[in-house]
């Protein structure tokens, strides 16, 4: 099952410079542990360490912010595109 | 260096002063790699707050989206500061995620004195830049006088102490 993933520029050193790499999986989660075998180091920089997925990424399923579809119980299809975009906030 | 046209600087000045006091955010697209911005994208503050700005997470989208098909990218992300000094807070240092865009400050803390700053945020860390702004609208044949080094359409403002 092929997912694209879309990697925004700050996370390109974590898929030799590719702005967008394919995956597989059935939930958001899975896909990021799938991720981080080819991309190591991608994963942990959307997953805190309590498990959650961060405050400060967005994550889209196709239109959709994973945040109205579960976070990282996220379901995922064949030929869904999943894009990551840093947060922009400050103070 | 920030290089950036009259009319961008006031579209942001204006912006930040209607918001005010929320915080007020947006961008300016350019063409990739071309570090020169040419479209205002006012962006929402989902936040609506004197003290923090996000961009809505769905207009991101739709506006990265954008940009991604007329081949952009953010040149320049703005945000206003209502009641300190357009220096990047330490949340604005640990958040910035864009290492090669133009981080601009506006602060509306003076209601008469605009104060723009730009930086490069890359890794937590931050450094100013001078910023340098162009008028296209001046007519080139006007009779003026200016310093040597400068002309009358630009506006160079070198980075302030400390």
């Amino acid at each position: 099952m092929a997912i694209e993933v879309r990697i925004p520029t700050i996370l390109r050193q974590y898929t030799g410079g590719a702005k967008a790499v394919e995956g597989a999986g059935d939930t958001l989660a899975d896909l990021l542990t799938n991720l981080d075998t080819a991309h190591p180091g991608l994963r942990a920089r959307l997953i805190t360490a309590e498990g959650g997925l961060h405050r400060f990424v967005n994550v889209y399923v196709n239109d959709e912010d994973v945040r109205f579809l579960g976070a990282l119980d996220a379901k995922l299809d064949d030929g869904d595109t999943v894009t990551i975009l840093p947060a922009v906030a400050g103070g | 260096m920030l290089t950036i046209s009259r009319d961008l600087v006031d579209a942001i000045v204006a912006h930040a002063r209607r918001d005010h006091p929320d915080e007020a955010c947006g961008i300016v697209a350019g063409a990739a790699g071309s570090d020169t911005p040419t479209r205002h994208v006012p962006m929402l503050n989902a936040e609506r707050s004197p003290t923090f700005y996000r961009f809505d997470s769905m207009e991101q989208l739709r506006v990265w989206r954008e940009m991604d098909d007329r081949d952009e990218e953010p040149v320049v992300i703005y945000h206003s500061h209502t009641a300190t000094e357009a220096y990047p807070s330490r949340t604005d240092t640990s958040l910035a995620g864009e290492p090669r865009a133009h981080y601009m400050l506006v602060s509306t803390r003076d209601p008469e004195q605009d104060e723009i700053r730009s930086y490069r945020i890359v890794d937590g860390s931050v450094t100013e830049e001078p910023v340098r702004v162009i008028d296209a609208k001046v007519d080139p044949a006007a009779v003026t006088t200016y310093m040597f080094g400068q002309n009358q359409a630009q506006v160079d403002y070198e980075c302030s102490a400390g």
